[in-house]
């Protein structure tokens, strides 16, 4: 039952045909077979979630179902603060942490009756685009575990993909939903900024930081959309617009829908599996009546300098609190509080985050915070620009989520830039704030799945939904990863 | 214009992260590669461009004024690397 959808397990367990202690206890014997393979869980919590299952089935004995989710196993990115459970970032720093609160994603899918199967592995505060990052070790991909997952929410991918839960909730900054839902061959989206609470969620860079769901199929992934999206005070830069039904959207077609074809992210550096793969996707969306509409985003070449500069700069403000003093690791035998600081930080941080904090900080420091900082908010604007005006013209804008598929383990960890490249085509609509989904639209000759990206309107997820959902319907491919236990 | 081994020990004391020579050494030619890249935005004329903040246009949310007591107080203090009651307790403040 592991390759059920999302819908279908929750319909099973409303309709009493199986047990949310069966869905659980099945899928808990699974991560227990398929984890130690992919590593793609860092918490698995077993008793609490058989726990939870059982008060699932004793409310649906008496009537109550509390959701959507009712009694449906799923996880969620280890970047949640869950109260009582041990929420790490995948670093050594925050590696002991016990929240005192749940983020509102978890309060969430809590309320809509979801059982919690436990947290998943990441890069390190969600820096880097293939979960090599992370202080538990890397995750594998399920398709070939010489592979990288993607990341940085590659646990969750990965864990979808090989079907050790119904779905998840990963966070992109700057592709890590989309990025390694394209390389584990699952849906993965990114909702307009504002749509998901922040509240509870690590901080990265505060301006392009958004929760989405990662799930097997379109309608699944609206499913767990429906029910994280949301205003919520807490986080002041939610953004109170009404929740539309997400699931209903997946049904409604394409029939004259403008398809962008951006001139810029068709260009080279595009793998040929890629390209075809896209190809297809577009075909399968004119096949049911969209139409297909040249673009040009004269600024795409930008994007990756400007988010190299945002985002370090937001992340060494947001890291600043890491210090030693309220909870976390403390470096030990300190004579005085700066160097237990400085140490603490220096030996609690991996490469990649003092990469990030250093660039950061250089790009606020005095004397540079205009060349740099300054101008990437200036040059964020003409991205926004970009995407406002293509949208005069178009509804929906197809590009491929991630250049290549799956790359080796290793192949890029010790070159930063090439690592930050495989972004490069997912980290604009984190600049502009837009949504973004990847959909599996095909499988490279060495059968590594591709992705194909939507991307929308401030608050138009709808149709994003009703393009996937199309592509997905249309070519037809493996859900869950042939892994053997 | 390169980045100096003397900046990176600079930012690195701003940051908070104690760095060996040898660690700073490769640090620097890592962000020698990457400001080079980032300094295509040169080309860039954004004389009379507007800095985007944030993504979605909002005004600012205003709330009401008012304390909302955490009643788990443990909850927060546990986490503490070492405490003495109600405080978190770190080495001197002032060193010689």
């Amino acid at each position: 039952m592991h390759e059920w959808t999302l819908l279908d397990a929750a319909k099973a367990v409303r309709d009493k045909e199986i047990s949310s202690r069966e869905l659980t206890r099945a899928l808990l014997s699974r991560i227990e077979r398929i984890n130690p393979k992919i590593n793609a869980y860092v918490t698995v919590l077993p008793e609490a979630a058989m726990r939870e299952a059982a008060a699932r089935d004793e409310e649906i004995a008496r009537g109550i179902v509390r959701g959507p989710l009712h009694g449906v196993p799923v996880a969620i990115k280890d970047i949640f603060c869950t109260k009582g459970i041990r929420t790490t970032c995948a670093s050594r720093i925050l590696k002991d942490f016990d929240p005192p609160y749940d983020a509102t994603v978890v309060e969430r899918i809590r309320s809509a009756g979801a059982v919690l199967l436990g947290k998943q592995n990441m890069d390190e505060f969600a820096m880097g685009s293939s979960t090599e990052m992370s202080c538990f070790g890397p995750v594998l991909n399920p398709w070939a575990t010489d592979r990288i997952p993607g990341g940085s929410s590659g646990g969750t991918a990965a864990a979808v993909a090989a079907g050790t839960c119904f779905a998840g909730v990963g966070t992109d900054t700057g592709g890590s939903i989309r990025q390694p839902a394209s390389l584990c061959g699952v849906v993965g989206m990114k909702p307009t900024y504002g749509r998901v609470s922040r509240y509870g969620m690590i901080a990265f860079a505060s301006s392009l930081d958004q929760g989405g769901p990662i799930a097997r199929t379109v309608p699944d992934a609206a499913a767990v959309l429906s029910v994280i999206a949301g205003y919520d005070r807490r986080d002041s830069t939610s953004v109170d617009v009404p929740v539309p039904d997400y699931v209903a959207a997946t049904e409604r077609g394409v029939k004259g829908m403008r398809v962008g074809l951006p001139r810029e992210y068709f260009a080279e550096g595009v793998d040929d599996s890629v390209r075809t793969a896209v190809t297809k996707a577009l075909t399968s969306l004119i096949s049911l009546g969209a139409e297909a509409v040249e673009i040009s985003l004269p600024h795409t070449g930008y994007a990756l300098s400007t988010y190299y500069i945002i985002a370090p700069a937001e992340a060494s403000s947001n890291l600043a609190r890491y210090d030693g003093v309220r909870y976390g690791y403390r470096a030990a035998g300190a004579k005085g509080l700066i160097e237990m600081m400085s140490r603490t930080r220096a030996e609690g941080f991996g490469e990649e985050v003092k990469r990030r904090v250093m660039i950061g900080t250089y790009a606020l420091s005095a004397g540079y915070y205009d060349a740099y900082y300054g101008k990437a908010q200036k040059v964020r604007t003409l991205l926004r620009r970009d995407f406002n005006e293509a949208f005069d013209h178009v509804d929906v804008i197809l590009t491929p989520t991630a250049p290549t598929p799956a790359f080796r383990v290793g192949e890029k960890v010790d070159d930063p830039l090439t690592m930050y490249l495989s972004d490069i085509y997912t980290i604009p609509a984190n600049l502009a704030g837009i949504p973004g989904i990847s959909v599996p639209c095909g499988m490279s000759p060495d059968g590594l799945p591709i992705g194909a990206q939507l991307l929308g309107k401030h608050f138009d997820e709808e149709s994003l939904l009703a393009a996937a959902a199309v592509i997905e319907r249309e070519i037809p491919l493996p859900r869950v990863a042939p892994l053997e236990g | 214009m390169a980045i100096t081994r003397e900046e990176v020990l600079h930012v690195a004391r701003l940051a908070r992260l104690s760095m060996s020579p040898a660690e700073a050494d490769k640090m620097r030619e890592q962000l020698d590669n990457i400001l080079a890249y980032i300094r295509q935005l040169d080309r860039l004329d954004t004389a009379d461009v507007v800095p985007t903040s944030h993504a979605v246009e909002m005004g600012t949310p205003f709330r009401d004024d008012s304390v909302h007591p955490f009643e788990e107080k443990e909850e927060i203090l546990k986490n503490a690397p070492d405490r003495e009651g109600d405080f978190f307790r770190v080495p001197r403040i002032i060193e010689d």
